[in-house]
Parts: C-alpha cells; structure tokens; sequence
C-alpha cells in the first residue's frame, strides 16, 4: 500500500513537494468529480422512482417507501413511521388519504382504524432500484427501433463516408488533372459550414428528393464530409508515389492499386475517421429531429429530445433513456480510447 | 423493415416514400390517457377493416406545434392529425364533405365547431373537435386547508385568488403561489376578463388595448413579487409552449390557471397526493371567463387514401366511438347529440375528477362573447405567439413593460404583413 | 496538423477483425474492377481520378452546395411558403430588415432586436467561452503531459464528456441545476437556499458557458497534449542542467514550441463556439427571456419554429453567419501553413 501511494504521488523530481505538485492533484480530483461526478449521478438517478426524484434534499442512493400488503386491502399500502400523539412511534399503513388526515391500520391489526395527521407520518424508506425505469421505455417507447434506426444511420452513414471519402482524397492527393485545385479549394472553405447554415435550402432539396421521413435523408446529407476528404487526403499526401508506380509497371489497373496500396495504408486515418464518423453520426439530433416525423424512424436522440420535451416530463424514464444512449459511446471509448485520443491529436479534427 | 432498408441501401432506389393502398396514418399528441383509448379504438376498427391500416404516431405537443407545419407546407404530414393551430393550418385541410358518409350528420353533430377548422367563408368539413376544452384554475385544497385559507367562492376576482394563494404559500413554505402556463392562449383568458379585445373592426388584430395592457401589467407584477411562479415563463426562449403542470402535481403551487385537459392528467398523477378542486376562472372587471379551445381531428389533404381516411374519420367520429372515447378519457366532447341527451357516463372512480368536470361545464355557460371569437380567428395564433414572446422577455427582466406592449404591435403588424394578406 | 500516427506502426486487433470482415468486401472489389479496367482504357488516367471525385463531389454537391446557392436564392424572397417557385422576389427587403438598426449596440432599437440580441449573445459567449476554454485546457494539457501515475485514465477522465451528444449533455445538466437538482444539494448545507439557476439570466448565460466548456474541454486538451509531447526531451534536459527556473522553462520553450497547436486550437474553438445550439438548446431554451439566445437558434426559429415561418429572413441571417465562418477558416488554413512551415526549419 505505502508503495503503491508513493507510486501514484510520485512528484517532481522526488524532492518534497512543489506548488506545481499540489496544483495538479487538486486539478486531477477536482477533474474527476466536475467530468465523471455528473454522469455518475445520472446513472444513480436513473434508478430512483418518480417520487424519489422529487425529493428534495435528494438522496444519493435510490430509496423507495416501503409497501406492505394488509389483510383485506387488494393493494399493497405504503409503509409509514408514525407518531402518536402519546409520543410513541408506531409502524401503520397508509389506507387512504383524507384531506390532512390519514387513516392508517397496523399491519398486525387490519380491523382497526387509526386517523393520523399527515404531517406526523414518515415513508418507511428502502433501498430499491427502480429497474423499471429501464423496462418501461422499452415498452411505451419503442425503444428497440430507436436503438436499430440510430444504429443504422450510423453505420450507412460510417461505410458511405469511408468509401466516398477515401476515393476522392485518393484522387486529389495522387492525380494531377484540370479542376483539382478548384475542387480542393471548395472543400477547404466549407470545411466548417455548419448544417445550421444550409437547414432551409436542405430541407426543400430532402423534400423535393423524396427523402423526407427516410433514413436516407438523415445519412446522405452527412456523407460528404470536407473533414473526412481533408484528412485524408493529406494522410495520402505522405504515401510515397514510387510504389504507385511500381504497381502500375505490374500492370495494376487504378482501382486496384486504390484498393490493395491506398487503403490498407491509410488504415489508421481510416479508422480515425471511421470513429469520429460513428461519434458524431450517433450523437446527430437536430438534422434528424427535423427530418424524422414518424415514431418508427426516430433515432434515439430524437426519440429521447421529444420525449424530453413533452407535456408532462417523465424524468425517470428520460433518465435511464439517456443512460442506455451514453452506454455504447462509453462503450466505443473504452475500446478505441488510444485511437480516439492519438487520432485527434494527429489531426485536430472533431 | 430491416431487410427492406438493408436492400434499399445496396439499390439507392429508395428515393420516394412509399405509400401502400389502405394506410392511413394519425399523428397524434397525448395530454393523458387518450393516446392508449385511441390505439384500443383504432385496432377494433382495423379489425372490421382488414384493408385499412392505421399506424398511430404518438408524438409530442411540440412536433405538432414545430414540426407539422413545416411538414404541411412542404406538402408532406401525416394523413389525419390531432391539431389545435386549427384556424391557422386550414389550408391544409382536406374537405370531407364529398367523402363521408353523412354529412348531415357531421354539421348536426359537430357543425358549431366547424368554422374553428375551415378557410374562412367556405363550408368545408375538415374535421371534428376530440374535446372541447375551456381554461380554469386548479386549487390545491390541502395546501388551503392546511394554511387555513378558505378557498375564495366562485366569483372571486383575480386579486382575490392571488392574496389567498399568497397567504397559503407563506404559510406552506411552497416556492410560488400561483402559476400560469407560458402559453398565449392562456393569457389571453384573463386578458379577456379584463376587458380585452384583440379583434379590429376589419377582422384583423388591433393593437393590445387598455384590458390586456391591466392584466398583463398585473401578471408581471405578480411575478416580480413572487405571486405568480416566473420558472415556466423564463425556462425558454420565443414562443415555446411550457405548462407549469408538474408544479402543481408536485404540490409546489396553491393554485394553477391551465384548463380542463388537465383533469385526467391529475387524476393519474396526483392520485391520492392531495387534494384538488377546479375553480372555474378568476374574474375580472369585464367578465369571468375562460377561453374555449380544444383539439380537434383534421384530415390533411396530401393524403393519397383519402377514402380509407373519410372512413376512419367516419368511425372516429360516430356517436358510439365518441361516446366510449369521451368517457375514457375524461374529455368533455364536442357532439352536440351526445351532450343533449347528457348521459355520459365518465369511468372514473375519483369523485375529485366528477366534480372539476362539473365546474367547467358550468364555468363554460359564462365564456364572454370576445373569448368565444378567439379559436375560429385566422390571426389568434400570431397573437399568442407576440404575446408569449415579449412577456417572457419583460419577466426575465430585460424588457420594460411599455417596450414590450409596443413590441407586440409592431411583431403582429410585421407578421401580417409578411403573410401578405 | 498532421503528425504521423502512432496506430500505424503496429497492426492492432481492430485490423485483425477489420481483416475478417473485409473478406466479402474484397470479393465485391474484384468483381467491379472488370468493368473498371475498361473504363480506365477509355478515359485514361485523368478520367480515372474524375471516377474518383465523382460520388463525394456528387452528393457534396447536391447537399451541400446546392443549398449554399439556394440559401443566397431564399435570402432574397420573401413569404412563408417553402419552395422557391412559390416565394415572391423581394430584393435586398431581408438584409435591409436585419439591419435596420439606430443603434447596433442596443438590441432594442433594431427592428429584428431578436436577431441582434442572438449576435451580442453568441459574441459574449464566444469572448468568455473560447478565453476559458484555451486556459483550462492548457493547464489540464500541462498537467497531463507531467510524468504521473495511469496518465491515460486521467486522460479518459477529461476526455470523456466530449463524446456524450448535446442532447445528453444538455439533459445531464438540465438535471443537475434544477430545483431539486444536485447543485442545490451540494450548496445546502452551506445555508444557500434551493434556487432555480437556469431561471436567473446571468446563471443561465454562465451555465452555458460552462457547461460547452465540459463538454468540450477534453478535445482541446488533448491537441494541446500532443503538441507537447512533440517537443523534444532533450531541451528540457538541458534547461534542467542549466538550473533554469519552471516558469522560465515554460514561457522560454514550451509556449514558443507549443504555439502551432495554441493556434490551431484557438480557431477551432471560435468556429465551434459561433455556432454554439444543440446542448444550450436543450439546456436552457434560449431563455430566461432572449440571455441564451444564439444565432443558430434564431436561424432555426425564424425559418421552423415562429407562426408565420420566415425562410428568406432565416437565409439572410445564416448567410452572415456563413461569412465569418468562411473569413476564420481562412485564418485558420493560413495561420496554419505558416505553422507548418516554422516546424519545417
């Protein structure tokens, strides 16, 4: 143990501590509450009952009232700690409510009628997992084809953008033709133009292509990114031009020599690409919110913003939705964190 | 659908969407439990008509508010829809008149509401109401019982309700008093009582008057005093809808001014929480009155079924399905046959729910003249939508009052304008 | 901007697996390549490369261009109808409206004040937001790059939000500052009354900032992160031989060394916050009253959301917006290749 803390508190140069030694572990923990603390709290949250969420002070663990099923009573009763107006505190069961009053029976009693002000009643409380916030969307929401429709968009949208992609930046990286430049100087400025830009005129062109309230009209918009082209190609720029022409001695034909050299050497920019396509494409919500109107071709983003925006916000379920929605991004980064993190530093791309 | 997307991706050929012979689909928003009844009617009737499919999209209030006129005016949308921008939307209402059945039978049953739904000066059948609704106030009865308020009687004014409220809240401790939805339509029910009229002499809006500027002046003040919760008014920009429901379920508020389709709503949420009792509405010094409205069932006419959606709406609206539909729901209907012979049956068990439907019905028989205009105006929505948006501003405090009463005109103005009529 | 990847060295098991999935694909490429080759005999090399560009520039250019031209079409009619051949021709009427202004400082004073309350918000923003941004990044890029114990666990812990989408973002922290929301848990026993900071316009402005500021952080860190694990041991050995002092170090060789990455950073962090939307969006609405209303948010309510719809006024707005987006990225590229080229010598 004491070396493992050393280990972990090694500091700088080992010689005592320095400012910059306390800075960092104060930024480190602060870190870890501020980034994780709100996503665990989420999860904990996720599983308390709609009464438990109301509470306030909150607990941190999900408590729910306990229930008990009395003897002539068809449904279970809530548990409550009472005090008598002797001063004695008694375990009843909630009947009914009345106005202030509650009538109450002790469970070991059910004949007997006992009114109690509603102030001198507690909830029995246990600890209890409301698992049903996670059943329930499943049910009412129709979850699972939200789930398959934002897995779709994201893996069409990832596999189209990889080939369109990779075969334009095989072209504008080794071809020398008329109009290179030019196409090279238009994906350059609208490297950033933000779908926001373009909603209106977008929206007219899906509704005249027939592809509003289509999966397609989420995917095809979001396929030719400039990013993608960009990176690329200049992932490409640094495969050596000798062994294209070598190929072509063999008598390799162009698509060949696109799809056995290129690609196989761009692989890690590939993959880079590939990750952030899937990031981004499973996170889209406005473009799909506006072009989605059917409830069978939501995606969870959109299934989990309308949701969150009805009448009567049912904060139990739009919880655990959004857990379920973190889980396979949480997942993608555990998995690929060393891609993901060298990928963005070698190319300043998000 | 899997397979069908995964060969529509290796074609690419599925560039328009399809429509098969027989489907009809309802775009539909719940407040309640009317989206489960209606799935339940809608399957008997498919049940009878195998040739029909009707798929049901649930949505919520706000893709109808947002979504679905973008949609229309692309010429896209749903076949038939649940809507209450009726007025506005007309044009995009498919006439049933030459389709269903009986039309005698709609005009009798449902012609008093027909004009809500139709291009001013024709004699469409576009539709039918799923409820006429009317706004009112909610007490909570224990909050008062346990302050040792009275609840003020049935023609209290607005200023009573606002010093009794207040008096429970200090002594409850509960955040706010009194609440009312961010929603034009609802404000416009206390602009009304005080006098207000925003119909000009040639049809279109007239700038806000002395009635609306008193009330709107109060309701300002009483959420800078705290009286009135500001949280629902400030928790979003422009003109998005917010009600303040939640507030009063969690028993956060004395008194809540929202309208009669939140009865069923309580009466799930609520349960045996607390108590509550409808008040009717507040009055002020013109009149004491809500302001009718409701959701009505229109046929869009992009449809390419429009008999399979003639037959659907006839079924939907037969006396028997609005009937069941009615008495599911706790909605009071709009059919004029069903409300003569006064034998609905609501199915609930909570006598709380039977006596707030009482008091709106009763509250509805003094709706002012002015109020009664609104829902069939073809400019009510723009108003709202000017009044909720620099309202908001003047309660976030960013805004002075005057500065917002001129804005209003001016926004109105420009969108009348704009629209080129 | 494009340091070689250290992915490339080694093939991993995601390769591996790619391998195994790749086989049916490498059946479907061999078959096209038949008709391939023989378009390569009639059109040659320079037809090849046009077979190439050809689907990226197709859809690129019916989804992206075509509307970009559209967009300068739509900013020039007006009405509330969505098709062009419907909208009637208003000239300049929409730029005109936009800034038809006595006072461009006071939003009050415009005829669209909503406009000019959405540009004032999203220029604040932008100061606030990009000034913290590049700080707190820079300290935690310092911090990670020291020599400390599961440094990519720390890593991953700053890292992580920035893959989370702005609808769970916005949500998670919608949750946490409510009424009965953590915060006010946190502050309670410190005698501060439970209190709804998203209804306050000036927490909810600096909820915004912080929360992007979460939700962003970790990928600028990360870039700043890589510049400094580029720059040399050896000339820290050597100021460390020197007895140089820490903070000397830093502003004598980090900084300098860092600076083509802090650049790089910087105008990705405008561009990005300029078009700030979808976790404030959910957040906060825009509201209390216009305080978080941006941009993008009155583009998407002016031309979507607000009865009438204004398409032509939505264009025009995003049509402005779309210009200082261009004008950074230029200052980007450029800024850039002289980066590039001061890391060259």
């Amino acid at each position: 143990m004491g070396r493992a803390a050393a280990f972990i508190l090694r500091r700088r140069g080992g010689k005592g501590w320095h400012w910059t030694d306390i800075v960092t572990w104060v930024w480190l923990i602060g870190g870890l509450f501020i980034m994780f603390g709100p996503a665990l709290w989420l999860m904990f949250s996720s599983f308390k009952t709609p009464a438990a969420l109301a509470e306030f002070p909150p607990s941190i663990l999900p408590y729910t009232s306990q229930q008990v099923s009395v003897e002539g009573h068809d449904k279970p009763l809530t548990l409550y700690d009472v005090t008598l107006p002797d001063g004695t505190t008694k375990k009843l069961a909630e009947v009914r409510r009345i106005g202030l009053f509650s009538q109450m029976v002790d469970p070991a009693k059910p004949d007997e009628t006992i009114r109690v002000n509603i102030n001198s009643r507690k909830p029995v409380q246990e600890l209890s997992f409301a698992t049903e916030n996670y059943t329930g969307p499943f049910v009412h929401f129709d979850f699972f084809r939200y789930l398959w429709n934002s897995v779709f968009v994201t893996v069409m949208a990832t596999l189209i953008t990889l080939i369109v992609n990779s075969m334009a930046a095989f072209a504008l990286s080794k071809y020398e033709f008329r109009g290179r430049s030019v196409a090279m100087l238009i994906i350059l400025a609208t490297l950033m133009v933000p779908l926001s830009v373009i909603m209106v005129p977008l929206y007219s062109i899906i509704s005249a292509l027939g592809l509003f309230n289509n999966l397609w009209g989420v995917i095809l918009p979001t396929v030719a990114t400039p990013t993608g082209v960009f990176i690329l190609r200049q992932y490409m720029l640094t495969i050596p031009d000798e062994l294209i022409d070598a190929a072509r001695m063999d008598k390799a034909s162009e698509w060949q020599i696109y799809w056995r050299i290129v690609l196989p050497l761009t692989a890690p920019a590939l993959a880079v690409l590939a990750i952030f396509s899937v990031v981004w494409r499973w996170n889209d919500f406005l473009w799909p919110l506006i072009v989605l109107s059917r409830k069978e071709l939501y995606t969870l983003q959109v299934g989990l913003s309308i949701y969150s925006g009805e009448l009567n916000v049912q904060w139990h379920f739009i919880l655990a939705m959004t857990v379920v929605t973190m889980i396979p991004v949480v997942l993608v980064f555990i998995f690929l964190q060393r891609f993901i993190t060298t990928g963005i530093a070698g190319t300043g791309l998000k | 659908m899997k397979l069908r997307s995964l060969l529509a991706g290796a074609t690419l050929a599925l560039l328009t969407s399809t429509a098969y012979a027989g489907d009809v689909r309802i775009m539909w928003y719940s407040d309640g439990v009317e989206g489960e009844v209606l799935a339940d009617l809608m399957k008997r009737f498919m049940d009878k008509n195998p040739d029909i499919k009707v798929t049901i999209d649930n949505v919520a209030f706000g893709v109808i508010k947002e979504q679905l006129p973008v949609q229309l005016e692309a010429g896209h949308g749903p076949d038939i829809a649940r809507v209450t921008a009726l007025k506005d939307l007309s044009r995009h209402w498919l006439d049933l008149r030459p389709l269903i059945s009986d039309a005698a039978y709609w005009d009798a049953n449902f012609g008093a509401q027909a004009d809500w739904m139709r291009p001013d000066g024709s004699n469409q059948i576009s539709g039918f109401m799923t409820q006429v609704t009317l706004t009112g106030g909610f007490a909570n009865k224990t909050l008062f019982e346990q302050a040792g308020v009275p609840l003020p009687g049935p023609d209290a004014t607005w200023d009573d309700w606002a010093a009794a409220s207040k008096k429970v809240a200090d002594s409850q401790q509960i955040p706010f008093a009194m609440a009312l939805d961010r929603s034009g339509h609802r404000i416009t029910a206390p602009n009304i009582a005080f006098g207000a009229n925003y119909i000009g002499a040639d049809g279109k809006p007239a700038p806000l008057d002395k009635g609306a500027k008193d009330f709107i002046t109060k309701f300002v003040g009483w959420t800078n005093d705290g009286v009135m919760s500001k949280d629902v008014w400030v928790s979003a920009a422009g003109q998005t809808y917010r009600a303040a429901a939640d507030d009063f379920i969690n028993a956060q508020l004395a008194y809540y001014y929202s309208g009669s389709w939140q009865i069923p709503n309580f009466a799930t949420k609520i349960g045996n929480g607390f108590d509550w009792v409808a008040t009717g509405s507040p009055c002020g010094p013109a009149a004491c009155t809500g302001m009718p409205g409701g959701a009505g069932l229109v046929a869009v006419k992009y449809t390419k079924n429009p008999k399979d959606v003639a037959k659907v709406m006839d079924y939907l609206a037969s006396e028997a399905v609005v009937k069941e539909f009615s008495e599911r729901t706790l909605f009071i209907p709009a059919h004029k046959g069903i409300l003569d012979k006064g034998d609905l049956n609501f199915k609930t068990e909570d006598p709380q729910v039977k006596a707030a439907l009482d008091v709106f019905v009763k509250a509805s028989k003094t709706t002012a003249p002015a109020a009664q205009k609104m829902p069939g105006w073809r400019w009510a929505d723009t108003v709202y939508g000017a009044l909720v948006t620099r309202v908001a501003q003047v309660i976030a405090g960013e805004l002075p009052l005057d500065d917002a009463f001129t804005r209003i005109d001016s926004d109105v103005a420009t969108k009348v304008k704009d629209s080129g009529l | 901007m494009t340091a070689p990847l250290e992915t490339a060295s080694k093939p991993s098991a995601v390769q591996h697996l790619g391998a195994i999935a790749l086989a049916p694909v490498r059946l479907v490429m061999g078959l096209i390549d038949r008709p391939l080759r023989a378009l390569q005999r009639m059109t040659g090399l320079s037809g090849m490369a046009i077979f190439f560009l050809a689907p990226n520039m197709l859809i690129f250019g019916i989804f992206v261009l075509l509307p970009l031209f559209i967009n300068f079409v739509y900013s020039t009619t007006g009405g509330s109808a969505l098709f062009l051949p419907e909208r009637s021709y208003v000239g300049a009427d929409q730029y005109q409206r936009l800034f038809d202004c006595s006072n461009y400082l006071d939003p009050l004073t415009c005829q669209e004040d909503a406009f000019w309350t959405a540009v004032s918000n999203t220029f604040w923003f932008v100061v606030l937001q990009v000034t913290l941004m590049i700080g707190a990044a820079l300290v935690t890029a310092l911090i990670l790059n020291r020599n400390l114990a599961a440094r990519s666990f720390w890593r991953a812990v700053f890292f992580f939000p920035v893959l989370l989408s702005p609808v769970v973002v916005g949500l998670i922290w919608r949750w946490i500052l409510q009424r009965q929301g953590l915060l006010n848990f946190i502050l309670y026993p410190f005698g501060v009354d439970p209190y709804t900071w998203l209804t306050d316009r000036t927490w909810s402005f600096a909820a915004a900032v912080g929360v992007s500021l979460w939700a962003h952080m970790g990928f600028y860190a990360l870039i700043l992160l890589a510049g400094l694990q580029a720059i040399p041991k050896d000339l820290y050995e050597a100021a460390d031989m020197d007895g140089t002092k820490p903070a000397r170090v830093f502003w004598r060789i980090t900084l300098p060394l860092l600076m083509p990455n802090l650049v790089v950073v910087i105008v990705l962090a405008l561009i990005r916050s300029v078009q700030v939307f979808d976790e404030v969006y959910i957040l906060t609405g825009g509201g209390p009253g216009t305080s978080t209303l941006f941009i993008t948010q009155y583009i998407y309510e002016t031309g979507f959301v607000s009865q009438p719809r204004n398409p032509g006024l939505a264009a025009a707005a995003s049509i402005l917006m779309g210009l200082v987006l261009v004008v950074l990225t230029l200052v980007q590229l450029g800024l850039g290749r002289r980066g590039e080229k001061k890391g060259k010598r």
